[in-house]
């Protein structure tokens, strides 16, 4: 009951209770996106978000940019590790 | 699914266990005297023993299971007061599907369900309300369980529930909160953890800024985590830099789902509906202040423990049992006298056998008993 699944939200079914139609992973259900729709993010551009779904509520909105900058991050390492195992195998000080 | 692939990609795993085994090997750490991290999400307890990760990790590197698995800290006496709920005329009662095996002094929901009590398993307490309202001659109980990942569901269902003006619907509430209960660790003088990976979906909710005081006032770092493989071994890796680099600081690895302010949507939710308990009892670990909440007085129709009568009994854990020491981290679990034989994840005694998310479960599941032979 604790893990939250990734889904894409496909349709707002009811606006008042905001209510939309999540696609997870191929299953879609209704799920309750009060907590992911403030003013910088209103339900009208809710549709293709990608949230986190945790028992039938959506808990987060994926951020996408940091998303990348985390794979961005993990990519770095593997090329500086490399540039190192280079650099050893080189025999350079 | 979205950035799950890119999450399991075992070439940067690679990389990130050759920078763990670099800055171990300048660490004074030994497989005698190793390094103690403790990950306090059930979640990232699973996903640990799913993927192996304790098996990659150099042997100067100890994990410890922390205790936030809340169907595993669920004390006997208030599965007691489920099933004398559930086992009243005229109740529906509702429950995640974890919750079910989980052993009461007498018998589990589970068992009070084969015995004839209306118990139906759901997905969500949406599904609870729904159920009440078709079902308006019942009266439907929704066990309302988990730290704050879960609370504003339960929140935002019980708002609903008055919006709609439903009479026949409550809340059996059991929510607990993650901070008290890290403070209560931190001050057990048994304990020697010396950095904590944070638990990424409570973060959603509460934001990264609450864990400040380990970093500040107990100088042990925190990273928050994400759940896919290289979330975990990434935030290990930022816990272990900042011990080599002598820092003690709250860092956020999950920063594509969890900011530093967590979600204001649900915890205003959390905030109207529910106030804190002065105590709440945890299997294992016994009462802690301030670490569970219960509905506010404005909500009090919808609170089945005024409505119903309930033992509302203390119950010790079963004699033998050793769940205290396992949770935090004093015992592994293989060292448990039950583990095994008399407690095991198809008869469990204790409830870190329950769930799937608990450590006994991870051990017996994964490999654990392997090691423990």
């Amino acid at each position: 009951m604790c893990l939250g699944i990734p889904g894409q939200i496909v349709a707002v079914q009811d606006n008042v209770k905001k209510i939309a139609l999540v696609d997870v992973g191929g299953v879609r259900r209704a799920v309750n996106i009060a907590c992911v729709v403030d003013d910088e993010h209103p339900i009208e551009k809710a549709v293709g978000q990608w949230v986190l779904v945790h028992v039938g509520f959506a808990m987060g909105r994926l951020d996408e940019k940091q998303a990348h900058e985390t794979l961005a991050l993990l990519a770095e390492l593997g090329e500086a590790q490399e540039e190192i195992e280079a650099m050893k195998k080189s025999g350079a000080a | 699914m979205k950035y799950i692939d890119e999450f399991r990609d075992p070439e940067k795993a690679a990389v990130l266990m050759r920078e763990i085994n670099a800055m171990m090997e300048k660490l004074p750490y030994t497989a005698e005297k190793p390094l103690t991290i403790m990950e306090l999400c059930g979640g990232h307890t699973h996903a640990i023993f799913r993927y192996g990760i304790e098996g990659m990790l150099p042997k100067s590197i100890e994990l410890i299971h922390g205790p936030g698995c809340p169907v595993c800290v669920l004390p006997m006496g208030r599965v007691d007061d489920a099933v004398a709920i559930a086992e009243q005329p005229g109740v529906m009662f509702t429950t995640f599907g974890d919750a079910m095996r989980v052993p009461g002094s007498k018998k589990s929901l589970m068992q009070a369900k084969a015995d004839g009590a209306d118990i139906r398993m759901v997905y969500s307490p949406m599904d609870a309300l729904t159920l009440a309202k078709n079902n308006p001659d019942k009266k439907v109980v929704f066990f309302a369980l988990g730290f704050e990942t879960t609370m504003p569901s339960s929140a935002l269902t019980v708002l609903q529930a008055e919006a709609e003006g439903v009479k026949n619907f409550f809340l059996f509430c059991n929510h607990i909160t993650i901070i008290p209960t890290i403070r209560a660790l931190l001050e057990d003088p048994l304990l020697r953890i010396e950095g904590f990976v944070g638990p990424g979906h409570v973060s959603l909710v509460i934001g990264t800024t609450p864990y400040g005081f380990v970093a500040e006032d107990y100088r042990k770092p925190v990273v928050v985590s994400g759940f896919e493989p290289l979330d975990v071994l990434q935030s290990l890796w930022m816990v272990i830099k900042q011990i080599s680099e002598g820092r003690a600081m709250v860092e956020n690895q999950y920063q594509r789902f969890v900011s530093d302010a967590g979600n204001a949507v649900a915890q205003a939710a959390v905030d109207k509906v529910f106030v804190l308990r002065d105590h709440f009892e945890w299997r294992g670990l016994g009462s802690i202040e301030h670490s569970g909440v219960e509905l506010r007085p404005a909500y009090a129709s919808f609170d089945a423990e005024r409505h119903f009568a309930m033992p509302g009994v203390q119950v010790a854990d079963p004699e033998g049992c050793q769940c205290g020491e396992v949770l935090t981290g004093t015992l592994k679990p293989w060292q448990c006298r039950m583990f095994g034989a008399k407690c095991n994840p198809a008869n469990p005694l204790g409830a870190l056998m329950v769930s799937s998310e608990g450590t006994c479960a991870a051990y017996y599941q994964y490999g654990g008993v392997k090691e423990a032979s």
